[in-house]
């Protein structure tokens, strides 16, 4: 598949203006970029979370319903089954959209049973690695060493102290599903989002879009840094960037050389007392040496 | 924001109905915003890069200019930071 090139887009924009999206929101640029992919023709279900906050008044162009935390995918498949019996599907592209809580914990079982059984849709989870939208209480893929609320930074537990390798990796899971397309994509990157949202309308069958999404409220991070941030999650290696098609794996802007980790820590308030603990960081580096291998 | 519309605003936010599509385009979100992205567009090479990292979608390509929307701009600065050639900067807002 081609690549698309900033000229070729559209100008035409499938969201309106005035949503309640905090300055700098990563998600919303997912969601606005994965919207211009699919164009006019999508109908979106989206799963309790800030999405469906900022979605609120009317937002949207195309339809979209807001469903309960655990069952986006379990109304999808019934979208898709009722669209097919009255044979009016076309080439109507079906996108439910999920944060990380709503896809890695909560909503675990449906997205599996979609997938499983084998519905057409599109799946986007954008990822900022805790619940933000209820104030930021850890989830299924909060990193090693984040502050969240839940996982304060005190004088014997400093932040999440699970390690990397046991946080809920989705995209794997769905690759042991069987999904026929499975994606990773980052906020840094859109015109790669797009180009992955494009091939994930092309494919029969259920395709998983994973966006490594920024949120500077969570992260305590400056809202001018969103964009920046996700592309040094990808420079440093924390975050891989790759697409799974027929039982192959091709990775997307590998970095050459890989940035120091701490660049990219020492712009989140969530790391803050990472940056003086030469353990942490070694664990995080050796995460990212033995990913890297794999 | 009139008093008036404003009045209308928080009647319609109190409730979780949809009353008509786009209403959310009342709620004028520039005034958010403490710091305004300025275009410097001598210095502009029109590469998009701002227009695609926008989340709010309030940059707008007018042919071979680069228009910010400020009656919905946040002012979080992703453009100004994205900008290759530093074309954009941000200034503080008066207060009034």
């Amino acid at each position: 598949m081609e690549k698309t090139k900033i000229k070729d887009l559209t100008d035409e924009e499938y969201l309106h203006h005035g949503s309640l999206a905090c300055a700098g929101c990563g998600a919303l640029l997912a969601f606005r970029h994965a919207l211009k992919a699919l164009g006019p023709n999508t109908i979106t279900i989206n799963s309790t979370g800030c999405m469906a906050v900022i979605m609120q008044m009317g937002v949207p162009k195309v339809p979209h319903f807001h469903v309960l935390f655990e069952n986006g995918p379990a109304v999808m498949s019934g979208v898709e089954q009722a669209l097919d019996i009255m044979g009016t599907r076309g080439d109507t592209n079906l996108l439910v959209v999920a944060g990380d809580g709503g896809t890695a914990d909560i909503g675990m079982g449906s997205l599996s049973g979609a997938v499983e059984r084998g519905h057409d849709f599109i799946y986007l989870c954008y990822d900022n690695e805790s619940y933000m939208n209820t104030g930021g209480q850890r989830s299924g893929t909060t990193p090693f060493g984040a502050a969240t609320t839940t996982t304060p930074v005190g004088s014997v537990v400093k932040g999440e102290s699970r390690p990397m390798e046991m946080r809920k990796d989705v995209p794997e899971i769905m690759i042991a599903h069987g999904a026929p397309y499975v994606a990773t994509a980052s906020i840094g990157y859109p015109l790669d989002l797009i180009d992955k949202m494009k091939k994930a309308a092309t494919v029969r069958g259920p395709s998983y879009v994973h966006v490594f999404a920024s949120c500077p409220a969570g992260w305590r991070s400056d809202a001018k840094d969103s964009v920046k941030l996700a592309k040094l999650a990808v420079q440093t290696g924390l975050i891989r960037l790759f697409e799974y098609e027929n039982g192959e794996r091709t990775f997307q802007h590998v970095p050459k050389q890989r940035k120091p980790i701490k660049e990219y820590l020492e712009l989140q308030g969530r790391f803050k007392h990472l940056l003086d603990d030469e353990e942490a960081l070694k664990e995080l580096e050796q995460y990212v040496e033995r990913r890297s291998q794999s | 924001m009139g008093l008036e519309k404003h009045e209308k605003f928080i009647k319609k936010a109190s409730s979780t109905l949809v009353f008509e599509p786009g209403w959310s385009e009342d709620n004028l979100t520039g005034a958010w915003r403490s710091e305004r992205p300025e275009v410097d567009q001598e210095k502009c090479t029109n590469c998009d890069i701002c227009w695609l990292v926008c989340p709010d979608a309030c940059v707008k390509r007018e042919g071979d200019r680069i228009e910010i929307d400020l009656k919905y701009c946040k002012g979080c600065g992703i453009c100004a930071e994205e900008c290759p050639v530093k074309a954009i900067i941000m200034l503080r807002e008066e207060s009034d």
